[in-house]
Formats: structure tokens, C-alpha cells, sequence
């Protein structure tokens, strides 16, 4: 089971129960968060599923591509916790990872 | 359905922009009753990866899914799957289905999309010639290209250019058929257009260009050739990618101007009141077109201008301004497109095609107002800056690729 910690747009704190070998994206859509647009469907070509991670497991992600990282350069708000959702796939060694979702662009 | 039926907010299409409309009222607030007609049976899906990575099987249904059944219910958006609007009285708003069902409403939000374009030559109705729109016609096509081998496309769109480099992956035979001088001519540049026709031959897909099919062949109903005024070419299938009709009929027939699509002011609203449209049907006049009227065909036009309605119907209208951007994988392509390149003058190139990453940057009176990029998502990023700032740097900067686009930028931006 990995249990992720999500804070939405309005600050509220909710877990979920994500099933593995699915992008964070797609759990977090699949979860209710309709903040996260993902226009483009998890393919790395856009900016709309913008997260911050955060948490000890965080260290584990692995690390972003040259892609999502020049992609990153286009969401305002970016920090040195941004990932985009749909580059993070989840597995249980994640649990606990703690996601807040970005402002909207 | 068989009652009369009212909702304060019914939206005619259940694609990228119906499904964004429903989203985003709910998303400010919105009370009151939304319905959403949908001609297909499935619930709100992405398109994009009909043509790649569902046709590919690397992606199954579910996964294209916009949102999950559940939402809709617990969002409160009733979806009429499987019916399709057929006319519109917009004096006693009302919407009138095939079925003889009719729908009330408080405000129309028409996104009922295109349909392919089919075509219209000599065999045109045998066995074997697929379009890609929706799930139903991919399903189709992949049912009866498991036993094909050599495969005709027909259209050097972007439709037809991710179907050519899936069949091709999946193994088949292909020839790409475009009847004007170059791939993509309506939408890229001359640089595009010759990097993705020798792209596409480096992978093993006949690209032929200036070439008309004037008749598919076949016996038994099933196509075997398709023929030019010139030559026959042997073929098992047949993939038509020639572009789509927007759905307007019901519009036009009730009264809205229509004309290349459903017009629309900044704020989605169509001539008519109380009736709204967005997506690939609507056309708005574009500031990133020097405010000419067109239409758009992409997930993030269908998107942005659904949000726009949304909040027009929520009483606090903000104007659509959203730079239009896009993109294409082909292969191991990425094409990302940011800006409006029609009617560009100058088409400059960044960068070595032959490496396959660089990008091309559309000039109209040396101001930046389009870039295509190809494995180059930093130019993709940066650039944007220099369409929305609408700037014009220097010719020998711009084709510099060792200079970061970011550093054309003003200071200030």
C-alpha cells in the first residue's frame, strides 16, 4: 500500500491510497483532484500537472530528465520541490511521500 | 432517454471540451444542474493517444479516461451517452435529440467537435479504409490491421503522420499519400514539413507528396490498391487522415452565424443567447492571428476555451487570450508547437535538422509569432516569451543555437 499525503489549492490535507505501477498524475486525477489538468496526457510536453514533493521519501524519486526539467522552467511558482506528476511513478517504496499541489499557471 | 429533461447548464459534446466545461464550472463554485450529450458511448476521453500510444497498446482505455466514472457522479454531471443532438430551438431553449428526446436549458455550451472528413472518391465505402476520431475507430482499425501488411495512408497531417510512424512500429508496410507539395502544409512551415518527410522515410515509410488517390480499389468489398492518375499501389488497408468537419449544422440551422465553425466573441458566446460554444467547432478571432477569425483543432484550445465559458456563464467573464500551444510525437519525435504560425513571411532554422533536434521560428514582419520544436523542449519553453511578447530579435541570434533563447528576452520579462 502506499499512502500519499496530499494538500490541494485550498490547503486541505487528505491521504490516498495510490495503486502502484501508476503515474502520480493519473492518482491524483483518478483521486478527485481536478486542479491537475495534465492537458497532455502524461507525455512530458506540458506544465499542467505541476506538484511540489516533499517528505523523507522524496530523496528516493527517481531523478528528473533534462525534458521535465526544461519543462519545469515554464511553471511559475517552480522551486526546488517541483516535479511534474505525471514523470513520478509510484511504487510502495514511496509511501508517505507528502504532494501539494501547485497554483495555478 | 424518454422525458422531457432541463438543466441549467447543458453541454452538446462530451470530448476535451464538453468534459472541461462540466470541470471547470464545478471547479467555481457552480450549483446548478449541468448535462452533457455525448454521440459516443464512452465515457469523456483523451484523443490524442488514439493515435499513438492506445493504437500502440502501450496505454489501455481506462487510462485515457479524463476523469474517472466516479467523478461525474460525484460532481453531479449527468452524462447522456450514445445520443446525439440533432436540432435547436434557441427561442424556447431547447435542444432535440435523434431519439425525439427534447432537453431544456438555461444556457448551451455546443462542443460537439468535428467529425473526420471522409473521403469521397470511387470505392470510397469498401472494407478495409479506417479513420481515426474516436476509440470505436481505432478499435476497428487495429481489429482488421492485425492481419495486414501493407497499409495506405492517406493524408500528410498530423493524423496521418502518428498513424504512419504507429503502423510503421507495428510492423506494417506503409505509404504516406499527401496531395499538396509537402507534409503538414497547412499547419508548419516548409522546414517542418521536409525534416518529418525525410524523418519518416529514415524509418522505413514511403512518403509520397503531389499525389492524388482518385480511386480505391477492391473486390469482394475489401480494398486492394489505391489508385493516382498515374500509378496503382497494392494495399491491404487504408488510413484516412484528411482532416475534420466541425459539427455546426445544429447551430447553423437554429440561427447562430456559422462559417468555418461556430462564431464566437472573447467570451465564447456565439450570436445567439443563452448559447455558447467551445473547442474544435468554435471560431474566435485570435490575437495570436492578428485578430483573424479561425478555428483551432488542439487539446489546450478545446481546454482554455472551455474554462472561458465557465466562467462567461458564472457571470464573471474573463476574455480568451490563452497562447495556443500543441504537440505531436511521432517516433521518437516530440514536436511542440507554441503560437500561431499562419501567415508567417519567414521560416528560420535553429540549429541542425539533421541531428533531430532544432527548431524552426515563424517570423511576420520579423516579430516572433510561432516556433516548431523537435526534441528541443528548451527552445519550446523559452520561446513562448518571444511569442507572447510578440518580439523581434536579431535574424543572427535567433539562428545561434548556442544562444539560449531566454537571453533575447528584454531584462525586464
Amino acid at each position: 500500500m502506499t499512502i500519499l499525503h496530499v494538500t490541494n489549492r485550498d490547503g486541505d490535507i487528505r491521504e490516498i491510497d495510490a495503486p502502484d505501477g501508476r503515474s502520480l498524475m493519473e492518482t491524483l486525477r483518478n483521486a478527485g483532484y481536478d486542479e491537475i489538468e495534465a492537458l497532455c496526457g502524461g507525455s512530458c510536453a506540458c506544465a499542467t500537472c505541476h506538484v511540489y514533493v516533499d517528505g523523507e521519501v522524496a530523496s528516493r524519486l527517481q531523478p528528473m530528465s533534462e525534458d521535465e526539467n526544461d519543462l519545469l522552467d515554464a511553471a511559475e511558482d517552480r522551486n526546488e520541490r517541483s516535479r511534474l506528476s505525471c514523470q513520478i511513478k509510484l511504487s510502495a517504496g514511496l509511501s508517505g511521500l507528502k504532494i501539494t499541489i501547485a497554483p495555478e499557471s | 432517454m424518454s422525458k422531457s429533461d432541463h438543466f441549467d447548464v447543458l453541454i452538446i459534446g462530451a470530448g476535451h471540451a464538453g468534459a472541461q466545461t462540466a470541470i471547470a464550472l464545478r471547479q467555481q463554485k457552480f450549483e446548478g444542474t449541468i448535462g452533457i450529450v455525448g454521440d459516443e458511448t464512452e465515457h469523456p476521453y483523451e484523443r490524442p493517444p488514439l493515435s499513438k500510444d492506445y493504437f500502440l497498446g502501450e496505454k489501455t482505455f481506462d487510462r485515457l479516461l479524463i476523469r474517472p466514472e466516479s467523478f461525474w457522479r460525484e460532481r453531479k454531471v449527468s452524462l447522456m451517452l450514445g445520443h446525439r443532438a440533432v436540432s435547436l430551438d434557441a427561442d424556447a431553449r431547447t435542444i432535440f435529440l435523434q431519439d425525439g428526446a427534447k432537453i431544456g436549458y438555461g444556457d448551451l455550451v455546443w462542443a460537439a467537435g468535428g467529425r473526420a472528413r471522409r473521403l469521397s472518391c470511387p470505392g470510397f465505402d469498401l472494407g478495409g479504409i479506417h479513420y481515426v476520431r474516436t476509440r470505436a475507430d481505432v478499435d476497428a482499425l487495429l481489429e482488421d490491421a492485425e492481419a495486414a501488411t501493407r497499409v495506405a495512408v492517406i493524408g500528410g497531417g498530423y493524423i496521418g503522420l502518428e498513424a504512419a510512424a504507429s503502423l510503421s512500429k507495428l510492423g506494417k508496410a506503409v505509404t504516406l499519400f499527401e496531395t499538396a507539395d509537402r507534409l503538414l502544409a497547412r499547419v508548419a512551415g516548409a522546414p517542418i514539413s521536409h525534416f518529418y518527410a525525410d524523418a519518416h522515410r529514415r524509418r522505413g515509410v514511403a512518403v509520397l507528396t503531389s499525389i492524388n488517390i482518385v480511386e480505391v480499389l477492391g473486390e469482394q468489398d475489401r480494398v486492394f490498391a489505391v489508385r493516382s492518375d498515374h500509378h496503382t499501389f497494392p494495399c491491404d488497408l487504408v488510413i484516412v487522415g484528411i482532416g475534420i468537419i466541425p459539427e455546426s449544422e445544429v447551430l447553423a440551422k437554429g440561427g447562430a452565424k456559422v462559417e468555418n465553425g461556430v462564431w464566437v466573441d472573447a467570451h465564447g458566446a456565439t450570436s445567439l443567447p443563452h448559447v455558447y460554444a467551445a473547442g474544435d467547432c468554435a471560431a474566435g478571432e485570435s490575437q495570436f492571428a492578428d485578430g483573424a477569425r479561425l478555428r483551432i483543432e488542439s487539446v489546450q484550445n478545446a481546454n482554455d476555451t472551455a474554462t472561458s465559458v465557465a466562467s462567461s456563464i458564472m457571470g464573471a467573464p474573463r476574455p480568451y487570450a490563452a497562447t495556443p500551444w500543441f504537440w505531436s510525437n511521432q517516433f521518437d519525435l516530440k514536436l511542440q508547437t507554441v503560437g500561431l504560425c499562419t501567415g508567417h513571411d519567414e521560416a528560420v532554422v535553429r540549429g541542425d535538422p539533421e541531428t533531430e533536434s532544432f527548431s524552426v521560428i515563424y517570423l511576420k514582419q520579423g516579430r516572433v509569432i510561432a516556433l516548431d520544436c523537435v526534441n528541443n523542449v528548451k527552445d519550446y519553453v523559452q520561446g513562448r516569451k518571444l511569442v507572447e511578447l510578440g518580439l523581434s530579435p536579431a535574424l543572427s541570434a535567433i539562428v545561434d543555437s548556442d544562444i539560449p533563447l531566454k537571453n533575447l528576452l528584454p531584462p525586464t520579462a
